[in-house]
C-alpha cells in the first residue's frame, strides 16, 4: 500500500512535477489533524479517562472532550466537502483518491505487479505507468471511504444527542436502523477509529519508505507540492 | 355489542368526574400533549365506545403482562385498563380452554376490523411448531387474528425485535411481530417489560385520537423513546464531568456517579425510565445504582456484555475469526510456496562461474 508512493506523475520523473495543489496539501494536513484530534477524543469517550476527584462542579471534562469532538469531526466534513469539490476542478492527481480506473487494462497489470512485489514475489519495482494502483485503490478505500464512513456514523450518532427532528437527524439519521440501533452504530464507528489508524501507521511507513528508496521525493512533495527526482 | 362508552365504564366503577379529569389530564401531559388536551381526551373518552382489545401471547415470558398489572388502583393505569374491553388475556381471562378460544373468536368476529391487537413475544418463524395455543401455532393466530384488527401493538422487546427467543443462535428461528404484520398500522413498544405508563398512554392516544401516536423509524411513540435514558438520567451532570464509578462499592458508586464505566448502556438506550420512572414514580435501574443494560434497544442479548462499557456486539466472532485465520494462513502459503518455486528455479538456472571463467570470457569476446 504505497500510500503517498500514489500520485506518482504520469511520466517517469525525470524532472519535477507539480503533483499536490494547494487545496490538495492544505486538506491533507488538516485532515491529519482533525483524525488525530478525533481518534484521542473518540477513544477518551469510549474509555474515559480515571475519576478525578474533588467537587463535581470543578470539572467539566467529558464535556470538554466530547466538545473538541464534535468541532473537529465537522471540521473534517467541511474539509472533506472541499477536497470533493477541489476534485472536480484541481488537477488529474486531485481526483486519483475518488475513482479507480478499473476500465484500463494497463492498470490492473499494474496493480497484480505491485502486489506481487511487496509479497517479495518480484525483484524490480512495478513499471512506472503514471499510476501507483494499490496505492489508489489504499487511498480511496481507507481514506476517502472511511472518512466518509465515519462522518456518516458521526454525524448519526450526533444526530441521536441532538434529537428527533435535528438537521443532523434529518440529514442521518437513517444511518441508525440500517445498523439495527445505536450501540452498534456506536462500535461500528470506533472499530472505524481503529481501522483508520492502521491505515495512518502504514501510510506514515509507506511515505517515510518511499522517500528514502524511491526515486522521486515523497515527504516534502505533500509540503511544498512539488514531486522531484531524487540525485543519485 | 354492549355500546357501554368509557366515562360511563368508570362511573360506574365508581370514579368522581373530577378524579376522571384529573386522570385524563394525567395522561396529556405523560404524553406531552399541548394544554386543553386533558379535556379532548376526556370528551373523547366519553363517547368513544370502549374498544375490544384481543391480547396475544407468545414466546414471552408473561413479564409484560406482570408490568402491566403493577399498576394499583386507582392509578390511571389501572382505570384505562378497566376502559377498554379485554376480551382475551391468557393471564386474565376468566375462561379457559375451549371456551377461551371461542371468546376470542367471538370478539374478532363481532368487532372485525374495529379491535385493537396487542401481541406479546417473538413468533418462532422458523419452526411454527414450536409453540402453539390450543392446537393452532403462534404464526396463524396472529396472522388471522391481524387480518382483522384496526391496530396492532408489539409489546415488549420479543414482540418489537425477537428479544430473548430471538438471541443468537435464535433455535426457533423467532422474528418480531413487524416480520409478519405488514399491512396493519403497527406500534412497537420495546422494553424488557416496557414501562406500564408508556403502554396505557399509548393506548389513551390511540382512544382519544383514532390514531396511534408519532412513530420513529424503529415503530415506536416518539413522546416516550424519542431521547436517551443518558440524555435524560439524572446522572448525566456527572458524565459530563468524568466523575464515574469505577467498581459497584467505590467512592463514586456511594456518591451517585455516573455507571457509564460498568457498562451502563444508557447512551445507547431509548426509552422513558429516567423520566416517568418505575413502581408509580418510585425509581429506576440506575437510581438504584445498576447501570442500564438497553433492554429495550434492538437484539441487547446479543450486545457483548451488560458490565462492559466497550461492548462489541458483532454476533459470534469464532466462526468469523476461525474462517479469517485459514485464509490468511491459506493466503501466506500460497504466497510463500510460489516464491519457494521461484526461488527453486532459481537455483536450478544458477551456473557457478570462477574468475577464469570470466577472464576467458572477456579474452574470446573481443
Amino acid at each position: 500500500m504505497a500510500a503517498t508512493t500514489t500520485h506518482a506523475s504520469p511520466v517517469p520523473a525525470s524532472q519535477p512535477v507539480y503533483a499536490f495543489q494547494a487545496p490538495v496539501r492544505l486538506y491533507h494536513w488538516v485532515n491529519a489533524a482533525c483524525i488525530f484530534t478525533l481518534a484521542a477524543t473518540g477513544y477518551l469517550i469510549a474509555h474515559p479517562l480515571p475519576t478525578v476527584m474533588g467537587e463535581a462542579s470543578d470539572h467539566f471534562i467529558m464535556g470538554r472532550i466530547r466538545l473538541v469532538h464534535f468541532t473537529a469531526g465537522y471540521l473534517l466534513a467541511v474539509s472533506l466537502a472541499g477536497r470533493i469539490y477541489w476534485a472536480l476542478v484541481g488537477n488529474q492527481v486531485s481526483r486519483q483518491i475518488f475513482y479507480l480506473p478499473v476500465w484500463r487494462g494497463s492498470w490492473w497489470c499494474g496493480l497484480g505487479e505491485e502486489i506481487a512485489f511487496y509479497l517479495f514475489l518480484r525483484k524490480e519495482p512495478p513499471t512506472e505507468s503514471g499510476h501507483a494502483p494499490l496505492a489508489q485503490v489504499a487511498m480511496l478505500l481507507f481514506n476517502t471511504l472511511g472518512t466518509l464512513f465515519m462522518i456518516f456514523t458521526g454525524f448519526a450518532l450526533y444526530g441521536e444527542g441532538l434529537g428527533h427532528g435535528s438537521w443532523a437527524d434529518r440529514a442521518f439519521g437513517w444511518v441508525v436502523p440500517l445498523f439495527g440501533d445505536a450501540e452498534r452504530v456506536n462500535n461500528w464507528h470506533l472499530l472505524g477509529m481503529w481501522i483508520l489508524l492502521c491505515f495512518v501507521i502504514i501510510h506514515i511507513y509507506m511515505a517515510v519508505r518511499a522517500d528514502i528508496v524511491g526515486r522521486t521525493t515523497s515527504l516534502s512533495s505533500i509540503v511544498g507540492g512539488w514531486r522531484s527526482p531524487k540525485g543519485r | 355489542m354492549e355500546k357501554v362508552t368509557v366515562y360511563a365504564a368508570m362511573r360506574a366503577g365508581g370514579m368522581s368526574r373530577r378524579a376522571f379529569l384529573q386522570a385524563c389530564g394525567a395522561i396529556a401531559a405523560s404524553l406531552a400533549l399541548p394544554p386543553g388536551s386533558g379535556r379532548a381526551i376526556a370528551r373523547a373518552l366519553e363517547r368513544t365506545p370502549r374498544p375490544s382489545v384481543i391480547w396475544l401471547s407468545f414466546q414471552e415470558c408473561t413479564g409484560c403482562t406482570e408490568s402491566l398489572t403493577r399498576a394499583h388502583a386507582p392509578t390511571v393505569e389501572s382505570l384505562l385498563f378497566d376502559m377498554v374491553s379485554l376480551d382475551y388475556h391468557h393471564t386474565l381471562q376468566a375462561a379457559a380452554g375451549g371456551a377461551a378460544e371461542e371468546a376470542r373468536r367471538e370478539a374478532m368476529a363481532a368487532n372485525h376490523g374495529r379491535y385493537l391487537l396487542i401481541a406479546d413475544g417473538s413468533l418462532p418463524v422458523g419452526h411454527p411448531a414450536y409453540s402453539t395455543i390450543g392446537g393452532v401455532s403462534n404464526l396463524a393466530m396472529l396472522q388471522e387474528a391481524a387480518a382483522g384488527a384496526a391496530a396492532v401493538i408489539a409489546m415488549g422487546s420479543c414482540a418489537a425485535f425477537g428479544g430473548l427467543p430471538g438471541a443468537t443462535p435464535n433455535p426457533t428461528g423467532a422474528a418480531p411481530v413487524s416480520e409478519v404484520v405488514r399491512d396493519r398500522p403497527l406500534v412497537t413498544i420495546p422494553g424488557c417489560p416496557p414501562i406500564p405508563a408508556v403502554i396505557v398512554a399509548t393506548l389513551a392516544h390511540y382512544l382519544t385520537f383514532g390514531r396511534l401516536p408519532a412513530l420513529d423509524p424503529l415503530g415506536r411513540p416518539k413522546a416516550f423513546y424519542g431521547e436517551t435514558i443518558h440524555d435524560r438520567c439524572y446522572r448525566r451532570p456527572f458524565y459530563d464531568r468524568g466523575l464515574f464509578a469505577d467498581t459497584f462499592d467505590d467512592e463514586g458508586a456511594r456518591k451517585g456517579w455516573c455507571l457509564y464505566k460498568l457498562g451502563c448502556k444508557g447512551p445507547t438506550t431509548y426509552n422513558a425510565c429516567a423520566t416517568t420512572k418505575w413502581n408509580g414514580g418510585t425509581s429506576f435501574p440506575i437510581q438504584s445504582g445498576h447501570g442500564c443494560l438497553g433492554c429495550s434497544q434492538p437484539d441487547f442479548w446479543d450486545g457483548g456484555g451488560f458490565y462492559r462499557a466497550d461492548a462489541l456486539p458483532f454476533g459470534p466472532l469464532t466462526p468469523t475469526a476461525t474462517i479469517a485465520a485459514a485464509a490468511g494462513v491459506a493466503v501466506g502459503g500460497a504466497v510463500a510456496a510460489a516464491n519457494r518455486r521461484k526461488r527453486a528455479k532459481a537455483r536450478a538456472a544458477h551456473r557457478p562461474i570462477t574468475v577464469d571463467d570470466l577472464e576467458k570470457g572477456q579474452e574470446e569476446t573481443p
